[in-house]
């Protein structure tokens, strides 16, 4: 049973760092070693980005999709069925729950596309620098009102933000250091936007005014000098709170559900002693290296023994079963509506519903919700033409005639490994034992035989169980 | 039938995309009209008219038919301040009532709450359309959201054969039981069961059915059947929504707009005659909304995102008639080329609520607005 367990691990590695893989997936990564997979995963460079021929050719209106929608989100759900680079992907979606942009406000998917390759471009590295990256995006600075932050009259949209949601927490600062930092971000603003008619959309440019700067002295955090926005965040990432806010984040995404965000100065972590591990990475050399947190986040005992924790985002449920079931790699008609199923179950990507992102966990789940989620999930692996589904059904049948409980019991194995509890597995069994055995003998048996397999898959992605990563 | 008095119904209609206010309700009589249409504006000699000012256009034919019954009430110049322009934060002021900050609930969901606060009915309201509107969102309400044929609605849809869903229906069920574990797992089991028993419950509406009424085979129209279906089966639905679009507009504004009226109109007209054909008509009032009117002048070929727009309140008790006014189309007038607002759309929530579904507006509109005329 070691070998089985190899399996359920990187299953699990893989539905956290990725959005799962199929079972010829798993066993040549478990050849390979988890410690071999995480440094695979750490190191996106080494595997092909995706190809964007491909997509400028069957869809090239998703290139610069401008300010509606489904073309950015084509885009984006492009990259995450295709991707070769899980984590790199992951990492994307990971920071897009974070630096939450939307376009309701900005009404541009060309800048908020521009502003998810800078998340895979530099989502796995010094996060001091992620934040200048961030604090100069024109998109963010537009988001968060900071082309309106003026040396003689201040904005504290961005500089509040960036203390709250981006670095630190309530609690770890006053007023006054939001109103210090701002007045530090003071002239980071972007061009004079080019009017989109008659031409279209031009990209859109930072731009640093200093006329526009308040270059007085400033007192943020116990510092004083005459601050510029990359000042305030030297100091910002140095805070002990910052370091624990962002391994909460990390602890949060890909280890096991936290309480929602604003509740962290209140609720203590779940896991304190991985909260420690986390930020003590983070603080030593390479200093705010995100990709060295990660590396021993997912090497942790705490890690490994966290399967089935994390209660499935919508993305994670549209990408990881698309993924399964294989045959959705081309963008084709029809992926507009497909892209947009996230959007259904709650999760409109590109377009979180305010800054403070996603309420995730339990609050994905409502009545309309879960049963877009269940039946999304079992339209497709339903469906035997799907090459996902064909191999489950291949491997099955190298087994011979199955039993009721060896039907249920590889149907839960190629499915993930799924674990249910005793009860929900009885259930599946007491189904399985309806149809009594399952055999691809003769033709007409055979084709019984796919669709009971189908069902049977359908009944797990229903089950409670199944919801959870 | 006993008409005994029902419990007040609200379905609300929305017009995704940004409904062109003066290509719906016409100023014929307004020069203004003609100088900022040269390429969409609509003939003189196609023009619906009503009455002495306004028109409707030409594809809205049943609906006029509603105005000259005395049954459809338009409101003029909806819309708030600062209008964003942008279809998403928009809507999203529509839908939670929240034009200064971003609103978590929605402000049906609240009504729902306030109707079932024990949610002993899982279908206090229903959608129909393809995600969970905002409008409907509040926390623990359950809403049933039909996003394909009501026939086909509830879980595992592929599953069809009639003895196998049955089992694996039940399976569910059972799989959802609830267990002595964690907060979460008992969260969800109570979710997947009312989605489930919601499912149940509106079953047996379409087999209940039976019309002779035919609806257009449009979209819109297949909603508004499925909301028909489920009012006449007396669950106990209160609030219905769909949705119709997209109206947005920018460019190829003839024919599109006028096909989106014509789907729209007929699809009403089917469903206010099914309504009276099985005598449910009268605890029925229909609400039509757009998050934003359209830029006044046209671009060439379309009209791009604006400010203020019309609202329309159809009903057996509604009173038809103009109510607010219709912003002046001067220039001097116009707010960046758009209609400036002269109803806040808080208005027409507040009167619906108030005098329709006889529930105190402040809490959910989060002020005291100008009640409109067109209830009693």
């Amino acid at each position: 049973m070691a070998y089985q367990d190899d399996i359920a691990l990187m299953a699990h590695l893989m539905r956290r760092a990725g959005f799962g893989a199929g079972r010829d997936e798993l066993e040549a990564r478990v050849a390979k070693g988890h410690e071999a997979t995480v440094e695979e995963l750490l190191h996106p460079e080494t595997q092909p980005a995706v190809d964007m021929y491909t997509l400028l050719r069957y869809q090239p209106a998703s290139l610069l999709p401008g300010g509606q929608p489904p073309m950015g989100n084509v885009n984006f759900m492009y990259h995450l069925v295709n991707t070769k680079r899980p984590l790199e992907e992951k990492m994307a979606l990971f920071w897009h729950h974070v630096f939450a942009t939307g376009n309701s406000k900005v009404d541009n998917y060309d800048q908020l596309l521009e502003q998810i390759g800078l998340f895979r471009q530099h989502g796995m590295g010094n996060y001091r620098d992620l934040l200048v990256t961030i604090a100069r995006n024109p998109t963010m600075i537009f988001w968060l009102d900071n082309n309106q932050n003026h040396g003689t009259a201040v904005n504290e949209n961005w500089g509040r933000e960036l203390l709250e949601l981006f670095s630190m927490g309530v609690g770890a600062y006053t007023e006054k250091d939001v109103r210090e930092a701002s007045r530090a971000f003071t002239g980071w603003t972007f061009e004079t936007k080019i009017p989109r008619l008659p031409y279209g959309r031009f990209p859109w440019k930072f731009e640093y005014r200093p006329e526009d700067h308040d270059d007085g002295e400033k007192e943020f955090l116990g510092h004083r000098g005459r601050f510029n926005g990359e000042d305030i965040i030297d100091i910002v990432v140095e805070q002990p709170a910052c370091a624990r806010f962002v391994c909460r984040h990390l602890y949060n995404f890909f280890v096991a559900d936290e309480p929602q965000v604003p509740a962290w100065s209140i609720e203590p972590p779940r896991d304190q002693k991985a909260i420690d591990t986390l930020t003590a990475a983070f603080r030593q050399s390479p200093r705010f290296d995100i990709r060295s947190v990660l590396r021993v986040l997912f090497n942790s005992s705490f890690f490994k023994n966290a399967r089935f924790q994390h209660l499935k985002s919508p993305a994670e449920v549209v990408v990881g079963s698309l993924r399964l079931v294989g045959g959705y790699e081309l963008p084709r008609p029809g992926y507009g509506d497909l892209s947009m199923q996230p959007a259904y179950m709650g999760q409109d990507l590109l377009n979180p519903p305010s800054v403070e992102g996603w309420h995730t966990g339990p609050e994905w789940i409502n009545s309309g919700s879960l049963m877009a989620r269940i039946n999304f999930v079992a339209g497709l692996v339903g469906d035997p033409s799907l090459p996902g589904v064909r191999a489950i059904i291949d491997r099955l049948k190298t087994k011979g005639t199955l039993s009721p409980e060896q039907l249920v019991d590889g149907c839960l194995d190629l499915l993930g490994p799924v674990e249910v509890s005793p009860e929900t597995r009885q259930e599946l069994v007491a189904q399985a034992k309806e149809w009594g055995q399952t055999g691809w003998a003769s033709e007409t048996s055979a084709k019984t035989a796919d669709k009971r397999v189908g069902e049977m898959l359908q009944l797990i992605v229903a089950t409670r169980e199944y919801q959870f990563a | 039938m006993a008409a005994t008095p029902k419990d007040p119904v609200l379905v609300t209609l929305q017009l995704s995309g940004g409904n062109d206010y003066l290509n719906t309700v016409i100023p014929f009589n307004d020069p203004l009209y003609r100088d900022n249409r040269p390429a969409v504006g609509i003939p003189d000699n196609q023009i619906l008219r009503f009455d002495r000012n306004y028109g409707f256009h030409p594809a809205m034919a049943p609906l006029k038919k509603v105005w000259d019954q005395g049954k459809l009430a338009i409101v003029h110049g909806v819309g708030y301040t600062n209008s964003p322009r942008s279809h998403f934060r928009s809507m999203d002021i529509w839908h939670t009532c929240e034009p200064e900050k971003v609103g978590t609930q929605g402000w049906l969901g609240q009504v729902a709450r306030e109707y079932d606060p024990r949610k002993e009915n899982v279908v206090t309201v229903v959608s129909f359309g393809q995600c969970l509107f905002r409008a409907l969102v509040a926390p623990g309400v359950p809403v049933a959201c039909v996003s394909g044929p009501l026939e086909k609605y509830g879980f595992l849809p592929n599953i069809q054969e009639r003895e196998q869903r049955l089992q694996v229906l039940d399976r569910f069920a059972k799989m959802y039981a609830p267990v002595a574990g964690t907060g979460v797992m008992e969260y969800l089991g109570t979710t997947g069961l009312d989605s489930l028993k919601g499912a149940d419950i509106l079953k047996v509406a379409p087999q209940k059915y039976a019309s002779p009424v035919k609806y257009p085979d449009t979209p819109i129209a297949r909603k508004l059947r499925g909301i028909a279906q489920v009012h006449f089966a007396d669950l106990g639905s209160r609030i219905f929504y769909c949705d119709h679009g997209s109206f947005d507009t920018h460019a190829g504004q003839n024919p599109g707009h006028g096909d989106l009226w014509s789907a729209v109109s007929e699809g009403l007209e089917a469903f206010m005659a099914d309504l009276r054909e099985h005598d449910h008509a009268d605890n029925v009032i229909i609400l039509l909304f757009s998050e934003f009117g359209r830029r006044v002048h046209d671009n060439g070929s379309g009209t791009d995102h604006g400010a203020a727009g019309p609202a329309f309140i159809l009903g057996e008790k509604v009173k038809g008639g103009h109510y607010g006014e219709y912003p002046a189309l001067k220039a001097e007038k116009l707010v960046q080329g758009d209609l400036n607002p002269s109803t806040d759309f808080r208005s027409i929530y507040s009167t619906i609520l108030e005098k329709w579904l006889k529930l105190d507006s402040k809490p959910i509109t989060g002020g005291r607005f100008e009640q409109l005329a067109f209830l009693n």
